[in-house]
């Protein structure tokens, strides 16, 4: 029993644990190495954040990500973990629709309230992201119609329209946004 | 109507997958070992032609299990000055790598550590992945071996039927779902933490690491333990829809292929068919509760589905079916967190881990364990008839009820008692985070998850102290072993039972008479057991929250 215990958890790990996560590790940094490091986007100054990760935005001329329970730590992310029937959770949410309806002068949606499991979702519902476009337009001093267009394109549509949800990439709207309709300087 | 669309599109795409897959794995564990085969058990001194019965096979699972759990730990103590540790992680407690290391070994993957946070590189790979290989090919050994015996054929040999499992089942699996992964944005790398400077100015973090691969043997494995600490609700550990679909099909593909391959191995397709339709009743129904409860919402919070604790890319029907097919298979991953489910859906998730974990459960354990409730459901049948109960032509007699009867208690056990000792010594019933009935949900899911090597967990409960580290720690043992123990025994004693022969007065086990009948012994076992505790925990809670209290 324990010659055989022996070998075999030392096979396994040789072939499971280092042979295994190498070898893909070496396919992917061979083929899509981009990927592989994280998706990471990276303008003139260097790396500004990664594709799929959410990060915090506060300013006016941005749109806002979903509320997170660790204000988009990627280092360490968590979701709140409240119960359904927690006060704390009904407080906090009806504190963020007061302040998010008082923002953007429209009800806010549910996703707009609630924090994501991660904390660092990186997606907004489509209502959530119309619901923004006007304080959004007023502070880059442009059209309403105009950043409609910029949400519209930088909408992500369910799976072979039957899996997941309607939703707006927050990373690459505001990305959108910086690049047709610059921020006025006083604003920045 | 989209989303019941899908999910019949996802159960008819992956029983199929799952049938072929049965008729793969029947050959690899009925032909015998290739050449390249023989040698590794040569260096190994296996006699790979050697039968081994009950005991001999049990022992070698322990001893293999405990070899395992032996390396485990002390890599998760040593990672500090082992190579591969590029962000500087330092040792893991030793009351954290004890919990850690037998929540591997036990393919339970609790994780009551954050991955990003104290686990290093060499540690993830050498030492997690590896356990997420050895223990699935485990408890796949177990299961085909179980089914050897109650097809009355000797048990098979531990070292071949693992060895099998890793070589031709789990690694060509894990390279076809990690490369998915790895194409769908999941990073694979060796490199340390990204550090960004974001559009506002700010600087982020962002954690990366050879994930992919690691992730893939997770969900085929029904493992469950994440690389990052939110497991599969990170954006990095399943960035897009088309992971998460790719993910949480082949959490449930090796337990739906074991229903198969049982009808496959015992020769009668139709006995696989019937195992298979219990199991895929009570999922469904699950499934439906939740999702319900799910798209409803929380009246305390306004209209609109309930979002909080979940991702905006997968939503409540992807949370849903996610969270239905974790908790019956035995995973333990999560795609949204558990802890903020309404409280229907907590006492559904709840219950399929409380049962035993027999919906389909963890790679072959899902199967040994029905196969439990299967011996207990004829002998309630023979006593309703008067005859001596029998299944597959063979007697079910005292020795098997008995063993039967044994491991069944060993979950209630583990459970209550857990959850009792938890919930009145103050020392422990500090882990709870929420006020009122959620709280007692929260103990009893975590004793539950433990127990029935599941893994997930409310997760704003406390699992990191002392006591709950080694209690549960304790209990995973239990939930694990004090099962495959009295079902290889089981197993054995079945394997030299002559079949009889069958008479009009034989009681079918492939029709729909005997599913509903397990399907009863299932239900009545799992509520009679737990509906006193369920009625305080998240029958309350729904109570509370119809009536619009907080807590």
């Amino acid at each position: 029993m324990i010659r055989p215990a022996l070998t075999l958890i030392a096979v396994m790990t040789a072939l499971t644990g280092l042979a295994y996560p190498l070898a893909m590790t070496g396919l992917a940094t061979a083929v899509v190495p981009h990927r592989a490091e994280g998706s990471l986007i990276v303008a003139e100054g260097g790396p500004v954040g990664s594709a799929l990760v959410g990060q915090a935005f506060a300013g006016a001329g941005y749109l806002h990500p979903r509320p997170s329970a660790v204000d988009y730590d990627a280092a360490a992310g968590a979701g709140t973990n409240l119960g359904p029937t927690s006060a704390a959770l009904r407080d906090a949410v009806a504190e963020r629709r007061t302040v998010w309806e008082a923002e953007n002068g429209t009800p806010a949606p549910m996703d707009a309230v609630t924090a994501s499991g991660s904390g660092l979702d990186p997606d907004v519902s489509l209502v959530n992201a119309r619901g923004q476009a006007r304080r959004i337009a007023e502070a880059r001093g442009v059209d309403l119609a105009d950043v409609l267009a910029v949400l519209a394109a930088a909408e992500r549509r369910p799976l072979w329209g039957l899996y997941g949800s309607y939703r707006v990439n927050v990373l690459a709207a505001n990305l959108a946004l910086d690049a047709a309709h610059p921020m006025p300087p006083a604003a920045h | 109507m989209t989303d019941l669309l899908g999910f019949a599109l996802f159960a008819a795409a992956l029983t199929a997958a799952a049938w072929a897959l049965a008729a793969h794995m029947t050959r690899i564990y009925e032909n015998a070992p290739a050449r390249a085969e023989r040698g590794l058990y040569r260096l190994a001194g296996v006699r790979a032609d050697v039968m081994q019965d009950g005991r001999s096979y049990a022992l070698a699972v322990l001893a293999f299990n405990a070899a395992g759990f032996v390396l485990l730990y002390a890599i998760l103590r040593a990672q500090a000055v082992l190579p591969l540790n590029p962000d500087g992680v330092g040792a893991m407690a030793p009351h954290l790598a004890f919990n850690t290391a037998i929540s591997f070994v036990t393919n339970t993957n609790w994780q009551a550590y954050s991955g990003e946070v104290q686990l290093s590189y060499l540690s993830q790979m050498a030492g997690l992945t590896v356990q997420n290989f050895v223990s699935a090919a485990t408890g796949m050994a177990v299961g085909v071996a179980v089914i050897r015996g109650f097809a009355g054929r000797p048990l098979g040999n531990f070292w071949t039927d693992m060895t099998r499992s890793v070589l031709y089942v789990l690694i060509p699996l894990s390279v076809v779902l990690g490369v998915v992964l790895i194409l769908q944005g999941v990073p694979q790398t060796l490199l340390g933490a990204a550090h960004v400077t974001t559009l506002e100015g700010a600087d982020q973090t962002i954690a990366r690491g050879p994930a992919a691969a690691q992730i893939a043997i997770k969900q085929l494995g029904t493992n469950g333990g994440g690389f990052f600490g939110v497991n599969s609700a990170h954006p990095l550990e399943n960035p897009t829809v088309l992971s998460n679909m790719a993910q949480v099909f082949a959490i449930l593909l090796i337990p739906v292929a074991f229903c198969f391959l049982f009808g496959r191995m015992v020769r009668d397709t139709r006995q696989g068919w019937a195992i298979f339709a219990a199991m895929g009743v009570l999922f469904a129904l699950g499934l439906a509760v939740i999702h319900l409860s799910e798209l409803a919402g929380n009246p305390l919070l306004g209209a609109g589905p309930n979002l909080e604790g979940k991702e905006m890319r997968f939503g409540a029907a992807l949370s849903s079916l996610w969270a239905e097919a974790t908790t019956a298979a035995s995973n333990g991953s999560v795609n949204a967190m558990h802890d903020s489910f309404m409280p229907l859906s907590g006492l559904v998730m709840t219950v399929n881990i409380a049962l035993g974990e027999v919906i389909f459960g963890g790679v072959g354990a899902g199967l040994y364990g029905m196969l439990l409730y299967v011996v207990l459901a004829v002998f309630l049948a023979g006593l309703m008839v008067g005859r001596t109960p029998e299944y597959l032509g063979r007697k079910i007699e005292a020795r098997e009820v008995t063993l039967a009867v044994l491991a069944f208690l060993s979950i209630p056990l583990g459970i209550l008692v857990g959850a009792a000792l938890s919930a009145t010594v103050p020392q422990a019933a500090a882990s709870v985070q929420d006020a009122g009935p959620h709280g007692l949900g929260e103990i009893l899911y975590a004793y539950a998850s433990a127990v029935g090597n599941n893994g997930s967990a409310f997760a704003g409960w406390g699992a990191a102290t002392q006591w709950q580290t080694t209690a549960l720690g304790l209990l995973m043992l239990l939930g694990r072993y004090a099962v495959i123990v009295p079902m290889l025994a089981i197993a054995g004693s079945l394997s030299v039972k002559r079949q009889g022969v069958s008479t009009s007065g034989t009681f079918p086990t492939h029709g729909p008479l005997f599913v509903v009948l397990l399907i009863v012994t299932v239900v009545i076992f799992g509520a009679l057991t737990f509906f006193p505790v369920l009625a305080l925990g998240p029958v309350a809670e729904f109570t509370a929250l119809r009536a619009g209290q907080s807590f």
